[in-house]
């Protein structure tokens, strides 16, 4: 999956704490004027936060894309030049962590999206692509 | 003290500088950079002629072999003098672009004269022209780097005053307190709610805490650890913490991420929040007819 034909709606850098918060506030603010449900925007919201974040704590920084997708979805590629993730799995088990958080960040990002897809490479990078519906079903 | 490769323009500063400074005054005025409109004739002068003391005082000092550094000893007056004026500009209203075509215009008034008195040494005349032009190109940047830091400075003070505002720990009623949240939590934010939160139980002597979330547009995994963490915190002081405005969405958006709340009380108004803080501590709201039939 690649958002190569999607339209690009906003692109973002990501070093800090706060521009996790930038990121929740474009997609929730691109998601209301597609006329999102309300619970699609909180629940993909709330999975953009956790893997900006993710890029910001473990991948030293990075980039976040927003496409709008044909059929009524939002779709986010968030890319960084970190470390990689040394074992996808056990990241993506429910109380893993590295840094002594939760450590249902990823786990819970791909519960919450439709698609999710993570591409990693040891000391080259993570790239995660995930979608939403903007309305109904799942 | 070192010798000046600006011998020229210090010449003319020294024996025009009246002139020159009426020229500044008038050229700035042309280029748009004047602001009669906040400032006044005397105050633009005056304003302007302590900066051309300062600048004559800097070339004076040793502006030598082309080497030109604001940073150098001999223009800490200059630059004390830019940074005051610039504050005072800014503060009024005056945008840094007006600030720097200020300083820049400068340069045509003293170039004119140099011009008159080397017209015969075209080389001493480039050269100082170039060293003239970066220094003045270089103040008319300092003002720019000094309205910046400015800008900053007041960013950053709202932000924190932002901080402060937003973790209001209220007393309810004896022993009862609420700290409403509002906005993004983030770990700073969290250290700050919890240290206020917990300073606040000790003062009020408080049983029981409710924290509402209800201005919580997101919760995620960080922000339910920081407020899983506060909770038991709270536990920890010997108060009950009960986190209150959890909406459907937010509840539905917890569970797929997997946050287990445990046993911290959770309700979805801050109403019944209260209600059961209340009963915790063996008061109820009732309704005034009601208790005055008791009194009897």
């Amino acid at each position: 999956m690649k958002f190569d034909k999607a339209k690009r709606a906003a692109s973002l850098d990501l070093a800090t704490d706060r521009d996790v918060a930038r990121a929740r506030t474009v997609v929730g603010r691109i998601m209301k004027e597609q006329d999102a449900k309300v619970l699609m925007q909180t629940r993909f919201v709330t999975a953009v936060s956790e893997i900006a974040r993710n890029a910001v704590r473990h991948g030293g920084g990075g980039t976040m894309e927003v496409y709008l997708l044909p059929g009524g979805r939002i779709g986010v590629e968030c890319r960084d030049e970190g470390p990689g993730i040394a074992d996808v799995e056990a990241a993506l088990t429910d109380g893993f962590s590295t840094i002594n958080s939760m450590g249902r960040g990823l786990g819970g990002a791909k519960r919450l999206s439709e698609l999710f897809i993570i591409e990693t490479m040891p000391n080259e990078g993570t790239t995660i692509r995930m979608t939403s519906r903007l309305r109904g079903g799942r | 003290m070192a010798e000046t490769t600006l011998a020229n323009v210090l010449d003319v500063l020294k024996a025009e500088s009246n002139e020159i400074l009426t020229d500044w005054i008038e050229q700035a005025g042309e280029d748009g950079a004047k602001r009669s409109d906040l400032f006044s004739e005397r105050e633009e002068r005056d304003q302007a002629k302590s900066l051309l003391n300062a600048f004559r005082k800097g070339v004076k000092d040793g502006l030598k072999d082309g080497d030109f550094d604001l940073a150098d000893d001999h223009w800490s007056d200059l630059r004390g003098v830019l940074s005051e004026i610039t504050h005072e500009r800014v503060e009024r209203g005056v945008r840094p672009e007006e600030m720097a075509a200020l300083i820049l215009a400068l340069k045509s008034p003293i170039i004119e004269r140099i011009k008159e008195r080397l017209a015969d040494n075209p080389d001493q005349l480039v050269q100082e022209i170039l060293l003239l032009s970066q220094a003045i190109d270089r103040f008319a940047v300092y003002t720019s780097e000094v309205f910046i830091a400015e800008r900053e400075a007041v960013i950053e003070r709202q932000r924190e005053e932002m901080m402060e505002l937003s973790t209001p720990v209220v007393e309810l009623w004896d022993k009862v307190l609420t700290l409403p949240l509002i906005g993004t939590l983030d770990s700073l934010r969290a250290q700050e709610v919890m240290e206020s939160l917990l300073e606040a139980i000790v003062q009020y002597q408080a049983e029981v805490c409710i924290i509402d979330i209800t201005g919580v547009r997101t919760v995620d995994t960080q922000v339910a650890q920081h407020l899983l963490r506060t909770a038991a915190a709270v536990r920890l002081m010997g108060a009950h913490c009960i986190i209150s405005g959890i909406s459907p969405k937010i509840a539905q958006t917890m569970v797929q991420l997997g946050v287990d709340v445990g046993e911290v009380s959770t309700r979805s108004s801050i109403r019944s929040a209260l209600t059961d803080a209340l009963t915790r501590v063996g008061v109820a709201i009732l309704p005034v007819e009601k208790v005055e039939r008791t009194d009897k």
